[in-house]
């Protein structure tokens, strides 16, 4: 298949279905509410609603988000193949609907209308050794990003230190902010370290762990575990209705800083939570 | 489960109570922030009969054009709410809005104007977008497409028992600020 076949399909496999882990981690919730709560309704449209995007290959949500692509490739390749494959992809997929025009002109305001534009698909790309090629997709939706924040530790109005513990309760003190702004139940992304870009960038990588897969870092996955279970007792829940379920997972990474700065930072996914990854080797190209 | 159809009574708004779900039929309108910036500042008179006594959704659908060039909605949930604070109340008032309809909830300027004026703020499930489209049955016309672009456009659509909950009502409750003040408390009690 030609590669921009490829990423075209990669597109829309992100827009109107979610990865197994995810729905998964849904209907797990689905089943913790009480019978006819309001959360419990919430849940059953959301699952009735994936099911359907799926079976009429329609985006499980109208915000199809801004498209961040990560692309592994082989030395000695031009990263401009990729480039102009994926933003004819991209046109081809705002004309079959798969994505809504996202890509606003802000100086203007006018919509390109095909999601084409300055940094619009965004890329972040990586040459490896292997003579394989791994492009991953995020579809980071505008609610959620409008939510994302960063801080700077100390972070005197709530005590908050330069270490795990200060750390920890920025993570509460976001999540409890985004409450009706972001669509939860979410995913949290957090970047500590770095500077405020590479902190941000840190964060939002996080999102293509697979729901429940701690990191290696016995420190970080601790911090992970505990949050996860302290987050859920705020009981916000689906839309904000309350319940039992008010984030779906937690991936928090580390990286170094400069002595005198200690950023935080920390992304969020509404429940749509929409990435895949596509793999391209000997020729044969994987889903996943 | 109250059925609901657009025109709807300042009575039969002032009825409903937070909690109330509701299947909502009838001409609807969609309207982001460029729409309610005009409607604040401009006050234009080409949507006042559509939205009198009807709904506006917080919405950029994705929309499909068909041959003999009607259109059809494709994905159509909720936007967050929260960006229409500063416009919202004003709105309601001056082109005599039953409801507002989005995700997340609003503030106190808009639950004064719900008050004031007869109107309630009904939740959709944000992120149920083809769902939602299903219920949409018909794209009526569409105002300010190639200046606002599909997602900030004026959609007029006629709906056929669209899903909400009632979280704000006319009477100053709201389900976003209980859940908000409790929230808080814990959070202060895990940190």
């Amino acid at each position: 298949m030609e590669l921009k076949e490829s990423i075209l399909e990669l597109i829309r496999q992100a827009a109107v279905d979610l990865s197994p882990d995810v729905e998964k981690v849904l209907t797990d919730a689905y089943a913790l509410e009480d019978e006819s709560s309001p959360a419990k309704n919430v849940f059953g449209t959301i699952l009735e609603n994936v099911k359907m995007a799926r079976e009429n290959s329609t985006p499980i949500c109208q915000d199809t988000g801004s498209l961040i692509f990560y692309i592994d490739f082989p030395e000695g390749e031009p990263e401009k193949k990729y480039r102009e494959a994926i933003a004819a992809a991209a046109e081809e997929a705002t004309k079959l609907q798969y994505l809504r025009p996202n890509a606003v002109d802000s100086i203007t305001g006018k919509n390109s209308g095909n999601n084409i534009g300055i940094n619009a698909p965004y890329f972040h790309f990586y040459q490896w050794e292997k003579n394989e090629v791994r492009i991953r997709l995020m579809l980071k939706g505008g609610g959620s990003e409008n939510v994302g924040i960063q801080y700077k530790l100390p972070h005197p109005p709530l005590e908050a230190g330069r270490d795990l513990k200060g750390v920890r309760k920025l993570i509460i003190d976001a999540v409890v902010k985004a409450q009706g702004l972001g669509c939860a139940p979410g995913v949290i992304g957090v970047g500590i370290g770095g500077d405020r870009v590479t902190s941000f960038a840190l964060s939002k990588e996080q999102f293509f762990r697979k729901i429940g897969q701690r990191n290696p870092v016995k420190e970080l996955a601790g911090l992970e575990t505990e949050l996860y279970k302290d987050l859920n007792k705020l009981s916000i829940g689906p839309m904000g209705f309350g319940g039992k379920t008010t984030v779906l997972d937690v991936f928090i990474d580390a990286q170094h800083r400069h002595p005198a700065t200690f950023f935080v930072s920390i992304s969020y996914t509404c429940w749509a939570f929409r990435r895949k990854t596509m793999a391209i080797k000997n020729g044969e190209v994987s889903y996943d | 489960m109250i059925k609901l159809k657009t025109p709807i009574s300042e009575e039969d708004i002032r009825k409903l109570k937070v909690g109330d779900t509701v299947s909502l039929s009838g001409i609807i309108v969609t309207g982001r922030d460029q729409a309610h910036k005009l409607m604040v500042e401009e006050k234009p008179d080409f949507i006042r009969d559509v939205l009198k006594e009807s709904v506006i959704y917080h919405c950029g659908p994705v929309v499909k054009k068909h041959e003999d060039g009607t259109w059809s909605f494709v994905s159509a949930g909720p936007t967050t709410s929260m960006r229409e604070e500063p416009f919202q109340a004003d709105v309601v008032c001056e082109y005599n809005l039953r409801g507002v309809i989005g995700k997340g909830g609003m503030g106190a300027k808009t639950a004064e104007g719900l008050k004031k004026c007869g109107a309630v703020y009904f939740h959709a499930v944000g992120g149920a977008g083809t769902l939602i489209a299903n219920a949409v049955k018909k794209v009526v016309t569409v105002h300010k497409l190639e200046e606002f672009g599909t997602p900030e456009a004026f959609w007029v659509i006629e709906v056929e028992d669209f899903p909400l909950v009632v979280t704000m009502d006319a009477h100053n409750s709201s389900i976003h600020q209980e859940i908000l003040e409790k929230s808080q408390k814990i959070a202060e009690e895990i940190m």
